[in-house]
């Protein structure tokens, strides 16, 4: 069983299109039949390394390579993307990307299509992966008819035909809900011991990975492996956070309630926590003297919805419908809910993207006559992937374009521009050109974009999907400050501490209604209500359950408190 | 925002949607091809009705079609007009005869051009109904299989596979993009001016140009490592086997097409001339 | 690295994703000129962007299973010579294509002008001789005017690659600008 399945030695690897090596001296051995989380912020040379294993580095990526990569026995540098193809096998992050068929069942046979094999095999193989993975429903249907989750699954059946003795997954759970999320992982779990596998994860959340067992954890920083330890030996190094990887959010709450965690003997699941009166009385202690701020403050209705919904068509089994809400100044909303709910549709009618049925208005006055431009003067919209909104080369006139094609005299724009970079912390880049730029820096460009236009709401799809946490921090944070400032801010996310930690109220939906419009924290309290809309609790409050807290709700409050204790506008003036 | 009015496929189970989709690939090239090359005024008429028939056998309902055959209208009525005003003579030349109808100097229509441009209408209409019988009751996946069963090599069949399985993705980036570049203030209607559309034009397809041909990649590394381009040929887990009526269809279309060709004898030439 | 015949895979998927954009573009984003029948059409500086970084194959095909393609679902009809000529165009452009760098962020006055020399060559080409022609053969259309619809797709489809070609090459060689030059102020 102890043989390495997979070994670096010595290994470095320099891309020919980079100055400098983006692995450094890795040394690294992987045992048959282990499950790795192979974690580290963007850019630290993680996703490099699955790409030795699966042969794309050298045979596709081409570069300098030292030292060597042994996987299965065989030598990357000696052997073809052919060959790998049977002993490593890849799900990409991009699902859309990966399942290139026209129906499921076309998809999961490409490689078998591939191999020549016979019709009537492949329809075999198929339909045998398919009822494994409980997806024979889906067999005739289009991509474009499936959840996030669903493509995850189609595209994990796709190389589960090769039966390879290595399985990567690129972060697996960028795009999903979190129940899809949950769901996937347990499906891993599964395939795993059922093929005795070897399973590898490159994921930055290392919380969600963890709801399955994990043998080891490899953290990558800056092209160097920094540990290498089982799991709950990892845990107890204070190492996580110091790469800009987050920490399980129930380990970070104990250490602030000053639970002493290296004399805690298991840390990775909550359920093996011990049952201890001593952490029970600190952690309740801790929550008694942490001071719950009401909000009292009278709130100004802002957005009025009334009975607002959107039918695409009439084969359309959930279109939204009857949505009543009201908004107020100076709100910051989440909207929740599974892939599919109509969380996109509701704010596309808002930004007149698509006309709706029902009635909205904003501060009494009827949106239906304004043209969707007149309409961007009020409410912004910051779409999910900051190139598809980016058409100008340079910042500066990206940021003005909505000015400029409002015929603003070009001294206004000028200054409005400077201030608008200066509030979004963009001012000493204003000369460069935006493919120069971090995504995170992309996203907050196409942020000023909207906001130059001075509108009272601004609604953002999936800020932060995909993105590590320090770019989650460094996008989030910018969104609470602007907030601060008394803009009134919407967002779809699929993050349940992201709705905690920075909303204050949320709108969930399921099936195409609005099923729960209150804070976060009584949402996740509501069971029925998590079900419906494909949500999931954190770990703060499984770990207040189990200490058997006499408040759990109070207790995920006080952490989130806690937190923004830390927070501070200063950078952005 | 959907209503896109791009032809699809709609499942049914008629004779025809039984059919295997080489047989109706086949069968469309050929009897295309035999209406290109003649003139054979009794052959294109005979090719109309048959098409029409066909139409109806698939249950193929006229709201499926309506916007099409509207458009091919007034392509036609002005591409006809087009052609009379450029050479109103031409029909007296090809057809070596002149029957004056209306005498009006240089518009002077004759016999000989009315039945050259009746002769050219039904060029142009007679194989739409075929086009739009095999884009309807063909199942898109059955369409890279096809291609590379009558010779296209597999690569390119499935590129066009690959086209059709990302037309509805790019659609859907194509409109949010719009809509987002509306509400920054990208006027597109008619009354803006023509340098203004431009401009906006850009501002919408740069970034879905973009954004796009960065999926190439990924798209293309996903496939090689499910081994795509390894071997000399590939099988198609939507292939199907050849049944009697798919032989029947296959050889009618082999014996329109020598049909044709006997004309070409019967007519000394590709136009069918009643005036000779 | 590609030691296997034929196309490479990355070619066979520009073409299928190529070929995508292209019926999209051609369906949603000719802008009229006010002159009737005369389009400024996306499509054409489209193809010059695609052909220019993938050379003359795909640039080929994406024009001829493009044209066909759009033309099949929008009108379910298409005019063969027409699409064999946008095949040509991209064709033609890719290889020039191939003496360029846009990969690597070059593209230089010179350049600019040498694509727009190739461009027009090419668009004279394909209009004014292989759809003319093929007109004339497959639908025996007379000559003036099939050479009069071929010299306006010459000029307005020139004009277009000039103006929305050039800018796009040089918008895509901008995106792959080399990082590290660069200074806050």
């Amino acid at each position: 069983m102890t043989e390495p399945i997979i070994e670096f030695k010595n290994f470095s690897f320099k891309y020919n299109s980079q100055a400098e090596s983006t692995l450094k001296d890795i040394n690294l051995k992987i045992n048959k039949g282990e499950k790795i989380l192979l974690a580290g912020p963007s850019g630290s040379g993680k996703s490099t390394i699955g790409r030795c294993l699966n042969g794309l580095i050298p045979n596709i990526d081409q570069g300098e390579i030292t030292g060597q990569c042994l996987v299965n026995g065989k030598d990357i540098t000696k052997t073809s993307l052919f060959d790998f193809s049977f002993t490593t096998s890849t799900i990409l992050q991009d699902a859309d990307s990966q399942f290139i068929g026209l129906t499921v069942g076309e998809d999961i046979a490409f490689a078998l299509e591939n191999d020549c094999q016979s019709k009537d095999k492949m329809h075999q193989t198929v339909n045998q992966w398919a009822k494994e993975l409980q997806i024979k429903e889906l067999l005739t249907q289009s991509p474009q008819s499936l959840s996030g989750g669903q493509k995850q699954i189609v595209a994990l059946a796709g190389v589960l035909v090769d039966e390879s003795p290595i399985l990567i997954f690129d972060e697996p759970l960028a795009n999903l809900d979190p129940a899809s999320g949950l769901k996937t992982m347990a499906i891993i779990d599964k395939i795993q011991k059922e093929l005795n596998a070897t399973v590898i994860i490159i994921e930055h959340r290392v919380e969600e990975v963890l709801s399955q067992s994990i043998d080891k954890i490899v953290l990558v920083n800056d092209g160097k492996i920094i540990a290498d330890h089982p799991t709950n030996q990892l845990l107890h190094v204070d190492i996580l956070e110091k790469v800009g990887v987050r920490q399980p959010l129930y380990l970070k709450a104990l250490a602030a309630a000053n639970v002493d965690l290296g004399s805690i003997q298991k840390l990775d699941k909550i359920a093996d926590l011990p049952d201890s009166d001593q952490i029970s009385q600190k952690l309740t202690s801790w929550t008694n003297q942490i001071s719950l701020k009401k909000d009292k403050s009278i709130k100004q209705p802002l957005l009025k919805l009334d009975h607002v919904g959107h039918q695409y068509s009439k084969h359309q089994p959930y279109p939204l419908q009857d949505v009543s809400a009201t908004i107020n100044k100076g709100d910051f909303i989440s909207i929740v809910g599974q892939n599919g709910a109509g969380k996109t549709t509701l704010c596309r009618i808002i930004c007149g993207f698509i006309s709706n049925e029902g009635k909205i208005t904003l501060k009494d006055q009827d949106l239906a006559n304004l043209s969707i431009k007149e309409r961007a003067e009020k409410i912004g919209y910051v779409m999910q992937d900051p190139n598809q909104m980016i058409s100008q080369k340079m910042i500066f006139d990206e940021i003005a374009l909505g000015l400029r094609l409002r015929n603003v005299d070009e001294d206004t724009i000028k200054q409005k521009v400077n201030q608008t970079l200066k509030i979004c912390g963009l001012y000493p880049f204003r000369h460069w050109p935006i493919s120069a730029l971090s995504f995170g820096q992309k996203k907050r460009i196409t942020i000023a974009s909207i906001l130059v236009l001075e509108p009272e709401i601004i609604i953002l799809d999936e800020p932060t999907a995909g993105q590590d946490w320090k770019t989650y921090t460094e996008i989030m944070d910018f969104l609470k400050h602007l907030n601060n400032l008394g803009k009134t801010i919407i967002i779809i996310t699929h993050d349940m501490h992201l709705m905690l930690e920075y909303t204050s109220r949320s709108l969930a939906f399921a099936k195409g209604k609005l099923i729960a419009d209150t804070t976060p924290i009584e949402l996740l309290t509501n069971p029925e209500l998590i079900s419906k809309a494909s949500l999931k609790r954190t770990s703060l409050y499984k770990l207040a359950k189990h200490y058997s807290l006499p408040d759990p709700n109070k207790f995920v409050q006080a952490y989130i408190n806690f937190e923004q204790q830390n927070w501070r506008d200063e950078d952005y003036e | 925002m959907n209503d896109s009015k791009i032809l699809g496929y709609q499942p049914g189970n008629s004779f025809i949607h039984a059919l295997n989709a080489t047989t109706k690939m086949i069968f469309l090239i050929l009897v295309s091809i035999a209406c290109m090359v003649t003139y054979d005024t009794r052959f294109l008429i005979a090719i109309c009705i048959l098409s029409l028939i066909l139409l109806k056998i698939a249950g193929i309902k006229w709201k499926q079609v309506s916007f099409i055959v509207k458009f091919i209208i007034v392509f036609a009525i002005i591409n006809i007009i087009a052609v009379f005003i450029f050479q109103p003579t031409y029909g007296e030349t090809l057809y070596h005869s002149r029957t004056v109808l209306i005498n009006a100097g240089y518009f002077t229509l004759t016999a000989q051009e009315l039945f050259y441009l009746f002769n050219v209408s039904l060029k142009y209409i007679c194989s739409i109904p075929l086009v739009l019988l095999f884009l309807l009751t063909t199942n898109p996946s059955q369409f890279a299989a096809s291609l590379n069963k009558i010779g296209v090599s597999y690569k390119v069949s499935y590129a066009v596979s690959l086209a059709l399985r990302y037309i509805p993705n790019i659609q859907e980036s194509y409109w949010s993009i719009s809509a987002a570049q509306q509400a920054r203030g990208n006027e597109l209607s008619k009354k803006a001016s023509l340098g203004k559309r431009i401009h906006g034009t850009l501002n919408i397809v740069t970034p879905l140009i973009f954004s796009s041909l960065d999926r190439i990649d990924t798209i293309s590394t996903a496939m090689q490592l499910r081994r795509f381009g390894s071997k000399k040929k590939r099988t198609w887990y939507v292939a199907e086997s050849f049944s009697l009526a798919d032989y029947l269809v296959t050889s009618l279309a082999f014996i329109l097409v020598l049909v044709v060709i006997l004309l070409f004898k019967v007519n000394s030439g590709r136009f069918y001339n009643p005036f000779v | 690295m590609n030691n296997q015949k034929g196309l490479s895979v990355k070619s066979v998927v520009a073409i299928g994703i190529g070929a995508a954009i292209y019926v999209i573009l051609a369906r949603f984003t000719s802008i009229p000129t006010g002159i009737p029948n005369t389009n400024i059409e996306i499509v054409y500086p489209f193809l010059a962007l695609l052909a220019t970084i993938y050379g003359p194959v795909v640039g080929f095909s994406v024009g001829f299973i493009g044209h066909a393609l759009s033309d099949f679902l929008m009108y379910g009809q298409t005019w063969w010579s027409w699409v064999l000529a946008t095949a040509i165009l991209g064709l033609i452009i890719g290889l020039y294509g191939m003496r360029l760098d846009l990969e690597n962020g070059v593209f230089t006055t010179k350049q600019m002008i040498g694509f727009n020399i190739v461009q027009v060559i090419a668009n004279v080409v394909s209009w004014l001789i292989i759809a003319p022609v093929g007109d004339i053969l497959i639908y025996s259309e007379p000559q003036n005017k099939v050479f009069l619809q071929g010299a306006t797709a010459t000029i307005t489809n020139s004009i277009s690659i000039l103006i929305l070609g050039t800018i796009l090459l040089k918008a895509y060689a901008a995106t792959k600008v080399k990082k590290g030059s660069l200074r806050k102020d």
